[in-house]
């Protein structure tokens, strides 16, 4: 799998390597969504090249409005429970949710992969994280897991699997796994494992993928280290400027003013994700001083939020909808902020110039925290919204 | 193989959105137009120190960490960067470093000031400090990955043996 930043790149190492052919065309997609539609003439190139691929080889393409990459490739069932797969983008571990080992690349290691169909791996050791104990009401996945990487750090997990586990993942959908096992490389994770189990199989069915063949960690399997943490203990978390390990308490960060709220991106823009932060704005208005975008992650989430209402009670509340794909978070267009204004956002990466601009500062939430604070035009703490 | 440059050197966790912002990343597959903005959040004359006569870029711990971007190695390559030394790197920026032939040194960095004349010897596995008079040792990288790099990459390996010979 490529996207719009990285395909193009892949494209010419196939060319170079004179290689005319992937190694099975039914297992090869691009995805358009990082700069999508196209704000410039050098982007439309890059996409025209990647509609090309696909009239060329069979690979399908996805194009302008139907989503991000890591919705896509699950929600579409090209992977299932058991399948190695990677992807060249680094939050490809996102479906490590779903029991894919599934892992980020560059582009001239997914030319090689889209041509031989096979890769060089190092064999990583493995960390197990375990969760225990419950989420209080206004705290969600995007907390868990910023939890841990204030914890362990950026660096915490170079080149290691995580496995993830514990009552508190087993209580959690599909949907809110998958805003864990995405943050994996945050910690600069390989991969981010889950076991699947009953829902994992039950959110397959009628997605028209292959028959899963999930895989559970051995009985007598080493861990390089063992991280548990309880849940019961954490409250909605932080990630401040300029680094996502940079975590706080969101009491630390409470009341600090903001020109723009993200709802969306490859972590936070699925169904439920809409349907928190639609419960939270139904009835009130965002602040007069704050933009808020809105970027559901795929066509198909769009749609189903539509049904759900929560698209009209965003919007009702002042939201601005774009189209489904990672402009704002990743500064290709779609909220580029300016200078030395604050971002909520409920994206991955808060690193310096992320969102195009260098002289702007990013903080990071769950769907919550960033529908909280649109209403409240500063840093604010979800929990009194729920009861 | 010996490189032989001045030192060039930056702190710890050093991402790819500062080798190259995703402003420029999307827009082009012009890794030599690009890399004038290598490094240009930390250092907006990275490309203008390093271009004429070459560099090592020396850093931290985590270097490269953050997004699966080629551009951030084929950027500091187009830049004249001749390898990066760090005390650690991100697993993703590691692989894309090989692949495109960046060679990469892990080793104790501390002991480098930045402007420091280097001599870097791959195969033996020792960063000479000509300007301290001192050496670094290092683990010379392991035959699969010191193949990739001596063929130039993984492209060049791929024409070279008509796919994976490793």
């Amino acid at each position: 799998m490529g996207q719009d930043g990285t395909s193009p790149l892949a494209i010419s190492a196939l060319a170079r390597m004179g290689v005319e052919a992937v190694f099975d065309s039914a297992k090869v997609a691009v995805v358009v969504d990082h700069s999508s539609p196209s704000p410039i003439e050098g982007v439309s190139a890059l996409h025209t090249m990647m509609r090309e691929f696909g009239k060329r080889t069979g690979a399908r393409v996805y194009d302008v409005g139907e989503g991000v990459c890591h919705q896509l490739i699950p929600e579409q069932g090209h992977v299932v429970p058991g399948d190695l797969m990677v992807g060249c983008d680094s939050h490809t571990c996102t479906y490590g949710a779903l029991n894919v080992f599934s892992t980020g690349v560059g582009s001239t290691d997914g030319a090689a992969a889209m041509a031989a169909g096979k890769l060089w791996f190092k064999v990583p050791e493995t960390m197990k994280v375990t969760y225990n104990g419950a989420l209080a009401p206004g705290v969600f996945s995007k907390d868990l897991i910023l939890y841990l990487v204030g914890q362990i750090r950026a660096d915490g997990a170079t080149y290691m699997s995580l496995e993830f586990g514990g009552p508190v993942i087993d209580a959690l959908s599909v949907e809110a796994r998958m805003t864990i096992s995405n943050m994996a490389i945050e910690v600069g994770a390989k991969a981010g494992l889950m076991r699947a189990d009953d829902k994992t199989l039950a959110w397959y069915q009628g997605r028209g993928g292959r028959a899963p063949a999930p895989v559970e960690p051995d009985a007598n399997a080493v861990y390089s280290q063992e991280v548990v943490i309880d849940a019961s203990a954490i409250g909605p978390q932080v990630a401040k400027p300029h680094t996502v390990d940079n975590v706080s308490p969101i009491e630390e960060v409470a009341g600090t003013p903001i020109a723009q709220g993200v709802l969306g991106t490859c972590t936070n823009g699925r169904l439920e994700d809409l349907g928190v932060a639609a419960g939270i704005l139904a009835g009130r208005r965002v602040h007069p001083d704050v933009r808020f975008i809105v970027a559901p992650a795929s066509r198909r989430v769009y749609l189903d939020a539509i049904e759900a209402g929560h698209i009209q009670t965003l919007v009702e509340a002042g939201a601005a909808v774009v189209t489904p794909g990672c402009g704002p978070c990743v500064g290709t267009h779609n909220g580029v902020p300016s200078d030395g204004e604050n971002v909520i956002s409920t994206a991955n990466r808060n690193f310096k110039g992320r969102m195009g601009n260098s002289n702007a500062f990013i903080y990071l939430g769950s769907p919550a925290t960033v529908a909280a604070s649109v209403i409240e035009g500063r840093i604010a703490d979800p929990r009194p919204y729920f009861g | 193989m010996t490189l032989t440059a001045k030192a060039f050197k930056y702190g710890d966790d050093i991402n790819t959105d500062y080798i190259i912002s995703g402003k420029y990343k999307f827009k082009s597959n012009d890794m030599e137009a690009m890399a004038v903005h290598a490094m240009e959040d930390l250092d907006a004359e990275y490309y203008k120190k390093v271009k004429p006569d070459g560099g090592f870029l020396v850093a931290g711990k985590n270097f490269g960490m953050g997004s699966s971007r080629e551009q951030a190695p084929l950027v500091l390559i187009h830049s004249n960067t001749r390898a990066v030394l760090a005390k650690g790197f991100a697993r993703i920026f590691f692989r894309n470093a090989i692949n495109t032939g960046l060679p990469v040194v892990e080793c104790d960095t501390d002991l480098i000031d930045d402007g420091d004349e280097l001599e870097v010897d791959l195969e033996a596995g020792v960063v000479r400090d000509v300007t301290k008079g001192s050496e670094i040792p290092f683990a010379p990288l392991p035959p699969v990955m010191a193949q990739l790099l001596a063929d130039g990459g993984l492209v060049e390996h791929f024409k070279k043996h008509g796919g994976f010979a490793l």
